[in-house]
């Protein structure tokens, strides 16, 4: 099976016993179409919203006759404007995902198969999910999923990812899966950015779970995937304690970032299931707003 | 030489030097490193080591590495414990063996000893004579080449007695020429020792070879104040010491036994120690013989004779109506000459007989009841002695008067006589001396012994031959009569005092004893032996084995009683006319002391000295150390991880751990079923029976701790973790309910797993069987699962089954219910059906069903899942969608507490449909 066709289909059996995703839009916005969000207020759509007295403009054929002739105006039948919102999703690509401990999934692998699965709930929820890069703009319907799922199927030789904002849309809602094991910098600007452009979103970190223990001791040669990088030390196992703070601080700095940016942030390990990880997404989705 | 230890190529130990080079260079080696992908390195960046002490190799992983080196040189160097020193001498050689009882003991190691001596000696190319000091050789020195020698060691014994003083005497001053000597003693003193050494210096240098184990000795048992007396004896107090002595005997059945233990303690300076033994007279006179345990001597070997043995004597006297003085009672002196010696039974002659007492004595019994008179003969005929009293009945009796009585040795004439009496004539009688046919030959007749009164015997071709004592005038006091392996003895006078003085004197006490009414004293009296012969029964070797003595010629009673032992006088039992005597090894006046050896002599020990070429163990020692080190410096270079350290880990345990024994393993079973008695026991418990499907349990078990949680939470139950059981090894009756998911795939229970279940299940527990297919398959379709469920549940006791109807108490035990969803929402749950005659009465909401629990509660629902819970809290699988959802797994919550609760609390709820009536009975 090639690779996107088995992505989709993890990412659809994962997705499968959530009901669909209602991302929450709070404001209508230049990339809202027609969706399936309730603006509780009168528009385009095809849910009745309410009647309201013709009012002088209003043309001959708004008019609904059955409810004016039980009196003596004339009554106008509105629909809630009905809006769908936009999410964009951005999943690490770097050599680094590719790591994995033993028999564990590849970072990149959950990653991958996280951010999908997301995009088939907003899918069935009738949103449309695009890429933060040019490569798929945002869109709805299964087709989309395919472009998705050969999207997120590449590659980058970088070794630590940075977020793609090119392509994403104002007002939008974001999903951005990485380790965010690299440099800070480009992150911090790339939320940042984000706030400004009005988008909200999940950040979700995918961690191995060795990069959370850092069970080596001895003299060792650590590198990055890609062997750019390299550390020596003679003895490993004195360097965990300080490892290990470092990394809280990275996790408490993420936090800390999103909790400035009003994104919501959460760690994931590859040996959780992953459907803890999607419920949160799937509920943060719905928190942000 | 370094003490014990030689090397075969001493030179090699130069490479030692070595050493230290090696050291400077192996230590500026630091370990390798190992490459690692590792993505978190860019939060490494940056990080120094705490300090540079592993760029060296660590000094106690050096250690080891020299340790392993020098081991290497070393045991190439060859090196041997306990070289062989060759011993110096020429000319001819004597080895003189005592081959005594007190050699036997460590026989095996003399032999060895002398086996190395001879080797040797044939090396040397001298010639040997090996002479045993307990059997001299007649005539010259057989000096023999060693080689000679050593194919006859293998026909040297120890024998059972001590060495013949005054022939070893005769035979050492007999020895002529030069010879060296070698004397292996058996470590004893004794007087001859210094004529006998005198002898063998004066032909040359000499050197004694003595066991260090000090010799042990066992003394005749010894019966004391109704418990038997143990007393061994050994040679050299060298500190506390413990034996264990055992008494052999047979057993009823006949087969030979060991009948009780003792366990005997020196005191440290002691050089003998008792110790008392209780036994039930009954297994007392089965006991043939003490050893002490582990010593194989014919020293550590005490025979029993009769002197042990208590003979039980049944007193019976004629029932006496009158409430007479103790005094006079009929039995009393025989009470009081017996209770010393004898066991007495007490009882009624009927009783009595079927204990087969060794002696009835019947004091002035008259006739005996039909059956009694059959029984009595049967035993006399037996070997059973009978010993009959006369008295005031038996001569008023018809009894033995016309013919011979069987039970009678003797005819008697009516009425018996009376002399010196009042009314009549005549002094009271004496008796006359014993003749050397009767038994009480030698016995001292004393005069204020007198007769007044006896019965009279008819004279008769046959009497004289069975008077065994007669009073003065010849007239019979006892007569005696065989009646085949028993005999029948009467004393014509009362057992009491009325009749005569004898039971007032020491005679009637000593008569009784050659009866063998009594048992005899220990001691032997050479008087008493004089001119009798004694047939040797059994034997005992130098070893202490027992054997039958075979056609060993008799023994004079002189022989005896002096108790020189010897060829002719071997150790053993020896049986006579009526009893046994048991000649043994050591005494009661027994005491072994150890030889004092001149100090010129040089004394050696028994060891052999075995070379022990030590070059293999270091080799294996160096490549275990080696092996160490592997694994060290794998730890150390962080290599040791994963499935490397998992063999690492069995690699050090095999080292370190011998095999775990079964008894452990037993003991840890044991310990295992004690805990989950303890932890189902403790608290409430839910369990679920294990598949062997891993995902099914997991999801069972976080199912039932689901429902333990909301238990706790919404009710008075709450129970503790819940349990995974194995139906094959784990007790059931501790658990109130069972879940049981059903997978295609689990293992049938074996037939004690069923047979526990049905137990289970009668004694009211609870099976909730899970198909876990209500979404896919109907209720008794024909599901892979229902099939599972129809094939394990065949051979369990289970009641006819109908689906939950609606009054069912399962409705309403907690909450009120009228479905039973788990995950999947179906409503074939089945329960035992109710009986066909279950009425629902008069204004009562439900039927009257007050039956008991039922022990099944079938369905396919799938309700762990329902009610499975992470770790955390969050439910494991979702239910439904939405709200409806969510209701639907409340609903199964809600079930699982009613079903629960019904388990626990029975037909409670179903019982408050009476309570309308009790109430209005009680009148409220």
């Amino acid at each position: 099976m090639s690779q996107p066709a088995r992505l989709r289909q993890d990412a659809e059996a994962l997705a499968q016993p959530f009901p669909p995703l209602l991302a929450a839009a709070e404001h209508l916005a230049a990339s809202v179409l027609l969706g399936e969000h309730g603006r509780r207020r009168a528009g385009m759509g095809d849910e009745f919203w309410q009647y309201r007295a013709s009012m002088p403009g209003d043309e001959r054929r708004m008019i609904d006759w059955r409810r004016s002739a039980r009196s003596d105006a004339e009554f106008v039948r509105e629909k809630e404007w009905q809006a769908a919102q936009s999410v964009m999703i951005w999943v690490d690509p770097a050599r680094s995902m590719a790591f994995t401990s033993s028999k564990h999934p590849e970072k990149g692998h959950v990653a991958r198969t996280l951010a999908l699965a997301v995009s088939v709930l907003l899918v069935h929820a009738g949103e449309r999910v695009g890429l933060t890069s040019m490569v798929a703009p945002p869109r709805s319907g299964q087709l989309q999923l395919l472009r998705l799922a050969t999207a997120l199927s590449e590659d980058s030789d970088e070794e630590y990812g940075r977020p793609e904002l090119r392509g994403i849309l104002h007002h939008s809602r974001a999903v951005f899966v990485s380790d965010f094991l690299g440099d800070l910098g480009p992150i911090e600007t790339a939320l940042t950015k984000a706030a400004d452009r009005d988008v909200k979103g999940a950040m979700l970190q995918v961690l191995d779970p060795v990069e959370e223990a850092f069970p080596f001791d001895g003299r060792t040669i650590f590198e990055s995937m890609g062997g750019a990088i390299s550390h020596e030390t003679l003895k490993a196992g004195d360097l965990r304690d300080r490892y290990l703070d470092r990394l809280a601080e990275r996790k408490a700095r993420l936090a800390d970032l999103a909790r400035r940016t009003g994104w919501q942030y959460d760690l994931h390990h590859t040996d959780q299931p992953a459907t803890t990880a999607l419920l949160w997404l799937h509920g943060a989705l719905g928190r942000v707003n | 030489m370094i003490g014990a230890l030689g090397f075969a190529a001493p030179w090699l130990l130069l490479a030692l030097i070595a050493l230290p080079i090696l050291w400077f260079l192996l230590r500026a080696v630091p370990p390798a490193p190992i490459r690692r992908r590792f993505p978190g390195v860019a939060l490494l960046l940056g990080l120094e080591d705490d300090d540079q002490q592993s760029q060296k190799t660590p000094w106690w992983l050096l250690l080891l590495r020299m340790l392993a080196v020098a081991l290497v040189i070393v045991g190439f160097a060859g090196p041997i414990l306990n070289p062989e020193e060759r011993r110096e001498g020429t000319g001819p050689l004597l080895v003189a063996i005592d081959a005594t009882w007190a050699d036997a003991a460590d026989w095996p190691r003399r032999t060895a000893r002398l086996d190395d001596l001879l080797a040797e000696a044939g090396r040397a190319g001298r010639s040997v004579a090996i002479v045993p000091l307990t059997g001299l050789p007649a005539g010259d020195l057989p000096f023999q080449s060693a080689d000679a020698w050593a194919g006859r060691l293998a026909g040297l014994e120890p024998v059972a007695w001590g060495v013949d003083t005054d022939a070893v005497r005769g035979w050492a001053a007999g020895l002529e020429g030069r010879f060296e000597t070698f004397w292996m003693s058996d470590g004893l003193a004794a007087d001859w020792r210094a004529d006998v050494l005198a002898a063998f210096e004066a032909r040359g240098p000499v050197t004694v070879f003595e066991a260090p184990r000090p010799a042990v000795g066992l003394r005749p048992a010894v019966f004391e104040d109704g418990n038997i007396v143990l007393t061994a004896v050994r040679s050299r107090a060298d500190g506390p010491a413990s034996l264990t002595v055992a008494a052999h005997g047979l057993d009823p059945a006949g087969t030979p036994r060991r009948l009780a233990v003792a366990e005997l303690d020196f005191a440290p300076s002691a050089t003998d120690a008792s110790v008392e033994l209780s036994l039930p007279a009954e297994m007392r006179n089965r006991v043939t013989r003490f050893e002490v345990e582990g010593v194989r001597s014919a020293g550590a070997v005490s025979l029993t004779d009769d002197a042990l043995r208590r003979r039980e004597v049944a007193l019976i006297a004629a029932r006496d109506e009158r409430e007479g003085l103790r005094l006079l009672a009929p039995t009393h002196y025989l009470e009081q000459a017996l209770e010393p010696t004898a066991d007495l039974v007490d009882g009624a002659l009927s009783d009595v007989i079927l204990a087969n007492p060794d002696v009835i004595v019947l004091a002035d019994v008259a006739t005996l009841a039909e059956g009694e008179g059959e029984a009595l003969r049967d035993w006399v005929e037996d070997g059973g002695l009978l010993v009959r009293f006369a008295g005031p009945r038996l001569a008023a009796s018809d009894v033995s008067r016309a013919e011979e009585d069987p039970l009678m040795p003797v005819r008697l004439r009516a009425g018996g006589r009376s002399v010196g009496g009042a009314m009549s004539w005549g002094e009271p009688k004496r008796l006359r001396a014993f003749g050397p046919e009767s038994p009480f030959f030698g016995l001292a007749v004393p005069d204020e012994v007198e007769v007044t009164a006896q019965v009279m015997a008819q004279p008769d071709p046959s009497l004289p031959d069975r008077v065994v004592a007669s009073l003065a005038d010849g007239t019979p006091l006892v007569t005696r009569k065989r009646v085949e392996a028993g005999q029948v003895v009467l004393f014509h006078v009362t057992a009491n005092a009325e009749w005569s003085t004898l039971p007032l004197s020491g005679l009637f006490v000593q008569m009784l004893d050659r009866l063998a009414v009594s048992t005899r004293p220990a001691a032997l009296d050479p008087d008493d032996l004089a001119g009798t012969t004694w047939q040797p029964d059994q034997v005992l070797s130098g070893f202490g084995e027992v054997s039958d003595a075979g056609v060993l010629p008799g023994v004079p009673g002189e022989a005896l009683a002096e108790g020189r032992l010897g060829r002719d006088l071997q150790p053993g039992l020896y049986a006579g006319e009526d009893r046994r005597i048991a000649l043994n090894v050591i005494t009661a006046e027994t005491e072994l002391a150890p030889t004092v050896w001149p100090a010129r002599i040089a004394v050696e020990g028994l060891d052999v000295v075995r070379e022990t070429p030590l070059k293999g163990a270091v080799l294996a020692g160096a490549l275990l150390l080696l092996l160490v080190d592997i694994l060290a410096s794998l730890w150390l270079s962080g290599r040791l991880t994963g499935a490397r350290a998992s063999a690492a880990a069995l690699v050090a345990a095999a080292l370190l751990t011998a095999a775990p024994q079964p008894a452990e393993a037993q003991g840890a079973e044991d310990a295992e079923t004690t805990a989950l008695a303890l932890l189902a026991t403790a608290e409430v418990v839910l369990a679920h029976v294990l598949t062997g499907d891993a995902r099914v349990d997991d999801v069972a078990y976080a199912g039932l701790a689901g429902l333990s949680d909301a238990l706790t939470r919404r009710t008075s139950v709450e129970p503790a973790e819940p349990i995974g059981v194995d139906l094959e090894t784990d007790e059931l009756s501790f658990f109130p309910f069972l879940y049981w998911p059903v997978t295609p795939d689990q293992p049938r229970p074996s037939t004690e797993a069923y047979a526990k279940l049905n137990r289970y299940l009668r004694t009211g527990g609870m099976i909730l069987f899970d198909t876990r297919d209500a979404d896919i398959a109907a209720f008794g379709g024909a599901s892979e699962n229902n099939q599972k469920l129809r094939q394990l549940a065949a051979p369990l006791d289970i009641p006819p089954l109908e689906p939950i109807p609606d009054d069912h108490v399962l409705t309403r035990t907690f909450y009120l219910l009228q479905d039973f969803p788990g995950r999947h929402a179906s409503r074939d749950v089945w329960v035992e059906a109710a009986p066909p005659d279950a009425e629902r009465a008069e204004g009562m909401p439900f039927r009257n069903l007050n039956d008991n629990v039922t022990p099944v509660v079938i369905g396919g629902n799938d309700w762990a899942s329902a009610w499975a819970t992470t770790a955390d809290g969050g439910r494991m699988f979702p239910v439904g969608r939405g709200f409806a959802g969510e209701r639907q797994r409340e609903i199964s919550y809600r079930f699982g507490i009613n079903l629960v609760m019904h388990v626990l609390t029975g037909n409670y709820k179903s019982d408050q449909v009476h309570v309308p009536a009790l109430l209005d009975r009680l009148g409220q």
